[in-house]
C-alpha cells in the first residue's frame, strides 16, 4: 500500500468499534480516504460519512481496540505504489508485501499496525530512457526503459495526471523509484513510482473487440470455449470441484506477458503452493522462471475481511498498469465470491438495507465495475495492451442460481461450468462441455485457423455434435442398457468416450499432459476422427461393433495426452487404428 | 479495575451494560452474580457508553445488580507443554482434580494469521493405516481434513483409529528422535457418553498422556463452544510452533460450534444470511480451520480433523459446505455403506485430499500411488453408475466390460475399504490390495496408470486365479 504523504490531518476519536467496522467523530474526512486507527494505527478505509460521524472499514484486526482512541485521516486515498519491483512480489490485500512484513514483524504470524511500501524505496534500478532532451512527452508516453525481471521491461511512463510537455533533462544510470529521471519544461519531474487509486480505472483511449486468444494449455478451454486476450471468464463450481486448480494452470500456462494472481479469501496453503512452485516452473512463453511474470495478491480467508474486499481492486490496478506498458495481462480472481461476502459481511455491520440473499444492493454494480476494468485497449501512450480477467465463483451448496454467479453471469463471456459429479468421477477438468460457453469463439476461430490449423473450427464442430448425440443416447441407456443401441450408436458412444477421455479430460499434475500446445489439442481429435472415420466405413462393410469397439490400437488415444513426442506418436496411432480396421473387411 | 452494576438489558446469551470508560473489542468480562458465582464473558460490541457482552456460562441468575469487571485484555490461553495429560472444560479450567497449571505464558485465543509466505507446503504423509484415506484421500502433515459425517455414523470410530494409528512410517524406520506426536481433542456439545468414548479409548492406549482435552458437553452451556476450538488451537500452535510437536487436533461436533455462533447472531438482532446461519460465517470458521499448517524453519505441525454431522444428510448445508470450501479435502462417512456393516464406511467418490497430489508418489510413498488411485477412482465411479442400471436390465444383459466394473466396485467396498476400525493396514498392503482389485480388469482398461507400472504392478494371473478358486 501506498505510504500516504501525511498532509495536515485531522484527527478523530473512536465512538464505536464492531469487527472491521469502526465509527469516529469529529473527523474531517473525504470517502474513501485511508485513515490510521487507534492508538496502535491500524490502516483503515472511510465508507461512509453521515452528520459527524465517519463510518470506517479496518484492514487489520480489531481486537483491543476501544472508543476513545484516535483516528488520523491521511487525506488520501486507498491507493497502490506501482513501479519497477511489482513482479516475483506477494502482497497482502492492502499491498503491503508479505515478506517484508514477516521481516519486520519478526514473526512468522501477521502483527498489527505495521505498513510497508508496496515497493522497494530504496533498491536501485538502471533506468534507461526512450526519450531525449527536447522531445515532447504527454500523459502515458514511455521516457524509459527498467529490466524489472529477467523478462519484463518496465516502461517508465509519464503518470496519467500530469500535463507533459518538453523533456529538459533526462539522463541514463541507477536510480531509487522515487528519483526523477525525467525533468519536463513545465517543472514536472518524472520517477518511476506512480501512486494510483485502486477503486479508480487507469484512464485508456478505447477499448477494443479481442481478437487474439488467450491460449491456455487446456484443451477443453482452447478447444471448445476459448477466452480472449482482454476477455473475461467465471468458474462457478462447489467446493471440490477444480477452479484453484484451473486457475492455477492459466497462471503457469496461459500465454500472457503478465499475471495477477489474486487469492482473495482463500486457503494459506495454496498460496504458499504458488510461492513454492512458480520459482521452479518456466514461462512457456519466454523459458524464464515463472514468477518473474508473477504477481501474487494473497488474502486469505483468515486475513481481515476488509483487506479481503480491497484485493481485487489492488490487482486490477497493477493489472492495468502493466497494459499502459503495452502488455498481455491475465488476472485470476480466487474467489469473487469471498470479496462479494466480505461486501456484504460490511455492508451488514453498517446496517445498510440488504439486498438478495443480504448481499448489499450494489453487488451487481460493483461486480460490472470490476469486470469492465477488464478488456482489450487502446492506451494513451499508442501501445495496445489487455487485461484478461477470469474469476472463480463459489456458490454456496454449488447451486448457480445465487447472486453472485447469476450477477457474474450477466457480465462475463466466457463461462466454465464446474461439475460436481464429473469431479467425483475424476473427470478433470471437471468442466460440464453441456453447460459451459465462450461468446469469444467465433471472433477468435479466424486466429486458430491462420495460426494453428484451418479445419479448426470444423473439427470442433464434429466434437461437439459428437458429445451432443452421447448425451441423448446416454439417457436412452441409463434405461435400457448399451446393448439395445442400435450399432451404430453404439459406435458412436465409443467414439465419444474418447472424446471425453482423451480430449476432455487433462491431468493437471502430470509433467507433460499438463500443458497441451492448441497443435497437440487439435491432433489429439483428427485422431479420434480418424478412428470415427474408419469405424463407419468398417460398420458400413457389415463389421460387427463388438469388434470395431475392441481394437488393441484405440486404447493408445488415451495415452497421447501424456507424450512428449506426440507428433510421431500420433502419426504411428493412426496408421494403426486405420490398419487394424481396414484389415477386418 | 472499575466494577459497574449498570447492566440495562438482558437478551439470551448477551448482556448489555453502561460504561463511563472505553472498553476494547473482544475484551474479557467478570459478571459476578447476587449468589457469588463468576460468570465470564466478552465483549462483541463497544460504543460509547454501551458495551455488548456475550455470556460464555449462559445469562442465568444474572440480574440488574450484578457487578461487571473488565479485565482490559482479549482472552488469553495459559500454555504449557505440562498440559499434556490434562482434561479442561469448555473454557479451560482443569477438571481432572490434576495440580494447578503453571502457564510458561499466556496467549491471545484469537491467534493471528499465519503469514502466507511464511507457510511451508505440507507435503509429509501421515499414514493413518485406512485404505480408504491412505490408497485415495491421503492426508498430510499440516492439513486440514474434516470428516463429513451425520448423526447415528460412527466418525468417532474414524477419528479414534485416525488418531491411534497415524504414524509417519520414515521418521519410524530412521528412529528420528525429532518432534513428537500430540493428540488436542476439542469437544463442543457432544454427549457424556460420545466423551467418554474419546476418553476411554486415550486411556486404553495410554494416548492420555500426550493429549489435552477440552470439553464442552452437551449440557455446558452453548456459547462457551465458541471459544473452546479456540482453546485447542492456541495450545496447539504453542505446542507445535513453540514445542515442536507434530500435533493432531480432532474438533467435534463443528456443528455444535456453528449452532453456538447461529444463537448468538440471532440474539443481537444480525441479519442472518442462509438458513439464518450468520453471514460471516464463512470468515468464522476459516479463522479456526486455518490454524491448521507448517511453518517454514518450525520443526512442528498443526494438522486438524474437524468432525461434523450433516443435518439432514445434506452436504449443501451451510455448515458443511462452507467447511468444504475451506478445508483440503473432505472424508464422508457413508449411512448406506455404514448399514452394509462397512468399517469404515467411507464413501471415497465424493470423498477428497487437496494436498494428496504433493505428498504422495516416488520418495514420499509409492511411484504408483497417485495412478493406482486415480484407476480405482474412475473405475469404482463406473461401477457404482452401473449399478443403478442393473437394477434394472439385469446383470446379464450388461456387457462382460460392465461386468467387471461392477464386480470392481463390489470388492472395492468389502476388500478394500472395509477392513475394520481395530486393523491397521501399511501403506504398501493398501496399493498391492488396489493392484489385486485392478488386475481384475483388462490390461487396456487402466488408462489412467503408467505402463512402466502396469508392467511392475499388474498382477497377470489375477482373472484366472479368481476364476479357479470360484469353481
Ligand atoms: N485438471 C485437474 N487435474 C487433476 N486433478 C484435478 C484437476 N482439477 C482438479 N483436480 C483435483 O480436484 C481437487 C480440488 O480442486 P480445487 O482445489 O481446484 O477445487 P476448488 O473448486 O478450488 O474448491 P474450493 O472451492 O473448495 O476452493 C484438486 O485437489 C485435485 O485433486
Ligand atoms: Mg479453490
Amino acid at each position: 500500500m501506498s505510504q500516504a504523504t501525511q498532509q495536515d490531518a485531522a484527527t478523530g476519536v473512536i465512538e464505536s468499534v464492531s469487527g472491521p467496522v469502526v465509527t469516529a467523530r469529529d473527523l474531517d474526512a473525504r470517502m474513501n480516504d485511508v485513515v490510521y486507527v487507534g492508538d496502535e494505527g491500524l490502516m483503515g478505509e472511510v465508507i461512509e460519512i453521515e452528520g459527524d460521524v465517519t463510518t470506517i472499514q479496518v484492514y487489520e484486526e480489531t481486537s483491543g481496540v476501544g472508543p476513545g482512541e484516535p483516528v488520523e485521516n491521511t487525506g488520501e486515498p486507498l491507493s497502490v505504489d506501482l513501479g519497477p519491483g511489482m513482479l516475483d512480489a506477494i502482497y497482502d490485500g492492502t499491498q503491503r508485501p508479505l515478506d517484508v512484513l514477516e521481516e519486520k514483524m519478526n514473526s512468522a504470524f501477521l502483527d498489527r499496525g505495521v505498513d510497508a511500501p508496496g515497493i522497494d524505496l530504496d533498491k536501485e534500478w538502471e533506468f534507461q530512457p526512450e526519450v531525449e532532451a527536447g522531445d515532447e512527452v504527454s500523459a502515458g508516453d514511455v521516457v524509459g526503459i527498467v529490466e524489472e525481471t529477467v523478462t519484463i521491461d518496465h516502461k517508465v511512463m509519464v503518470p496519467p495526471d500530469y500535463e507533459g510537455g518538453e523533456v529538459v533533462a533526462v539522463e541514463s544510470g541507477s536510480y531509487t523509484v522515487e528519483e526523477t529521471v525525467v525533468e519536463l519544461d513545465n517543472g514536472e519531474e518524472i520517477s518511476m513510482h506512480q501512486e494510483w487509486p485502486v477503486r479508480q480505472p487507469r484512464p485508456a483511449v478505447e477499448k477494443k473487440t479481442p481478437t487474439k486468444p488467450l491460449i491456455s494449455g487446456q484443451r477443453v478451454l482452447d478447444g471448445l470455449f476459448p477466452i480472449a486476450k482482454g476477455g473475461t471468464a467465471a468458474i462457478p463450481g462447489p467446493f471440490g470441484s477444480g477452479k484453484t486448480v484451473t486457475q492455477h494452470q492459466l497462471a503457469k500456462w496461459a500465454d500472457a506477458d503478465i499475471v495477477v494472481y489474486v487469492g482473495c479469501g482463500e486457503r494459506g496453503n495454496e498460496m504458499t503452493e504458488v510461492i513454492e512452485d512458480f520459482p521452479e516452473l518456466d514461462d512457456p512463453k519466454t523459458g524464464n522462471p515463472l514468477m518473474a511474470r508473477t504477481c501474487l495478491i494473497a488474502n486469505t480467508s483468515n486475513m481481515p475481511v476488509a483487506a479481503r474486499e480491497s484485493c481485487i481492486y489492488t490487482g486490477i490496478t497493477i493489472a492495468e498498469f502493466f497494459r499502459d506498458m503495452g502488455y498481455d495481462v491475465a488476472l485470476m480472481a480466487d474467489s469473487t465470491s469471498r470479496w462479494a461476502e466480505a461486501m456484504r459481511e460490511i455492508s451488514s455491520r453498517l446496517e445498510e438495507m440488504p439486498g438478495e440473499e443480504g448481499y448489499p444492493a450494489y453487488l451487481s454494480a460493483r461486480l460490472s465495475q470490476f469486470y469492465e476494468r477488464a478488456g482489450f485497449f487502446e492506451n494513451t501512450n499508442g501501445t495496445t495492451g489487455s487485461v484478461s480477467v477470469i474469476g472463480a465463483v463459489s456458490p454456496p451448496g454449488g447451486d448457480f442460481s445465487e447472486p453472485v454467479t447469476q450477477n457474474t453471469l450477466r457480465i462475463v463471456k466466457t463461462f466454465w461450468a464446474l461439475d460436481a459429479d464429473l469431479a467425483e468421477r475424476r473427470h478433470f477438468p471437471s468442466i460440464n462441455w453441456n453447460e459451459s460457453y465462450s461468446l469469444y469463439r467465433d471472433q477468435l476461430d479466424p486466429w486458430f485457423e491462420e495460426n494453428v490449423t484451418e479445419d479448426w473450427s470444423e473439427i470442433r464442430q464434429w466434437a461437439i455434435d459428437v458429445l451432443d448425440e452421447e448425451s441423448e443416447l446416454q439417457e436412452i441407456v441409463q434405461l435400457v442398457g448399451k446393448d439395445a443401441l442400435p450399432e451404430d450408436q453404439q459406435l458412436t458412444l465409443e467414439i465419444a468416450r474418447y472424446l471425453r477421455e482423451a480430449y476432455l479430460q487433462q491431468n493437471a499434475f502430470h509433467p507433460t499432459d499438463t500443458f497441451c500446445p492448441p497443435e497437440k489439442t487439435h491432433l489429439i481429435l483428427t485422431t479420434i476422427k480418424t478412428y470415427n472415420d474408419e469405424a463407419f466405413e468398417a460398420l458400413d462393410a457389415g463389421v460387427p461393433v463388438e469388434d470395431l469397439v475392441s481394437l488393441d490400437s484405440t486404447p493408445r488415444i488415451n495415452r497421447i495426452g501424456v507424450q512428449e513426442d506426440y507428433e510421431a506418436f500420433i502419426e504411428e496411432l493412426k496408421d494403426h487404428i486405420t490398419e487394424e480396421l481396414r484389415g477386418m473387411y | 479495575m472499575k466494577e459497574y452494576e449498570t447492566i440495562n438489558e438482558i437478551s439470551g446469551p448477551l448482556v448489555y451494560a453502561e460504561v463511563d470508560e472505553p472498553i476494547g473489542y473482544d475484551e474479557i468480562v467478570e459478571i459476578e452474580t447476587d449468589d457469588g458465582r463468576t460468570l465470564r464473558g466478552q465483549v462483541l460490541e463497544s460504543s460509547d457508553g454501551l458495551v455488548a457482552i456475550q455470556v460464555f456460562e449462559g445469562t442465568s441468575g444474572i440480574d440488574r445488580n450484578a457487578s461487571v469487571r473488565f479485565l482490559g485484555e482479549t482472552l488469553k490461553m495459559p500454555v504449557t507443554e505440562d498440559l499434556l495429560g490434562r482434561v479442561m472444560d469448555g473454557t479451560g479450567q482443569p477438571i481432572d482434580g490434576g495440580p494447578e497449571i503453571v502457564p510458561e505464558s499466556r496467549e491471545d485465543i484469537i491467534g493471528a494469521a499465519i503469514n502466507p509466505y511464511s507457510r511451508e507446503y505440507p507435503e509429509e504423509f501421515i499414514q493413518t493405516g485406512v485404505s480408504a484415506i491412505d490408497g485415495m484421500n491421503t492426508l498430510v502433515r499440516g492439513q486440514k481434513l474434516p470428516i463429513f459425517s451425520a448423526s447415528g455414523l460412527p466418525h468417532n470410530d474414524l477419528a479414534l483409529q485416525i488418531a491411534r494409528q497415524a504414524s509417519v512410517p520414515e521418521e519410524e524406520e530412521e528412529g528420528e528422535e525429532g518432534s513428537e506426536f500430540a493428540v488436542i481433542f476439542g469437544a463442543m456439545g457432544i454427549t457424556q457418553e460420545e466423551a467418554n468414548e474419546f476418553m476411554d479409548d486415550f486411556e486404553r492406549t495410554g494416548a492420555l498422556e500426550r493429549s489435552v482435552v477440552f470439553a464442552n458437553l452437551a449440557d455446558d452451556p452453548a456459547v462457551e463452544r465458541t471459544v473452546t476450538p479456540r482453546l485447542a488451537l492456541t495450545t496447539a500452535e504453542y505446542l507445535a510452533f513453540e514445542k515442536d510437536y507434530h500435533v493432531l487436533v480432532i474438533l467435534t461436533d463443528m456443528t455444535n460450534y456453528c449452532e453456538a455462533l447461529r444463537e448468538i447472531g440471532a440474539a443481537r438482532e444480525e441479519v442472518p444470511g442462509r438458513r439464518g446461519y450468520p453471514g460471516y460465517m464463512y470468515t468464522d470458521l476459516a479463522t479456526l480451520y486455518e490454524r491448521a499448517g507448517r511453518i517454514q524453519g518450525r520443526e512442528g505441525s498443526v494438522t486438524q480433523i474437524p468432525i461434523l454431522t450433516m443435518p439432514g444428510d445434506d452436504d449443501t448445508h451451510p455448515i458443511p459446505d462452507l467447511t468444504g470450501y475451506i478445508t483440503e479435502g473432505q472424508i464422508y462417512v457413508d449411512r448406506d455403506l455404514n448399514s452394509q456393516g462397512i468399517q469404515p464406511p467411507i464413501n471415497v467418490l465424493p470423498s477428497l485430499s487437496r494436498l494428496m497430489d504433493d505428498g504422495i508418489g516416488e520418495g514420499l510413498t509409492r511411484e504408483d500411488h497417485e495412478d493406482v488411485a486415480n484407476q480405482m477412482y474412475a473405475a469404482y465411479a463406473e461401477g457404482e453408475n452401473l449399478r443403478d442400471l442393473v437394477n434394472i436390465v439385469g446383470r446379464e444383459a450388461l456387457s462382460d466390460r460392465d461386468n467387471k466394473y461392477l464386480d470392481f466396485a463390489d470388492n472395492f467396498e468389502t476388500q478394500f475399504v472395509d477392513q475394520g476400525f481395530d486393523t491397521n493396514r501399511e501403506l504398501e498392503t493398501t496399493l498391492d490390495l488396489g493392484w489385486d482389485l485392478l488386475s481384475k480388469l483388462p490390461k487396456e482398461e487402466l488408462n489412467r496408470i503408467d505402463e512402466e507400472f502396469i508392467e511392475t504392478y499388474y498382477v497377470d494371473d489375477e482373472a484366472e486365479e479368481v476364476e479357479a478358486t470360484a469353481d
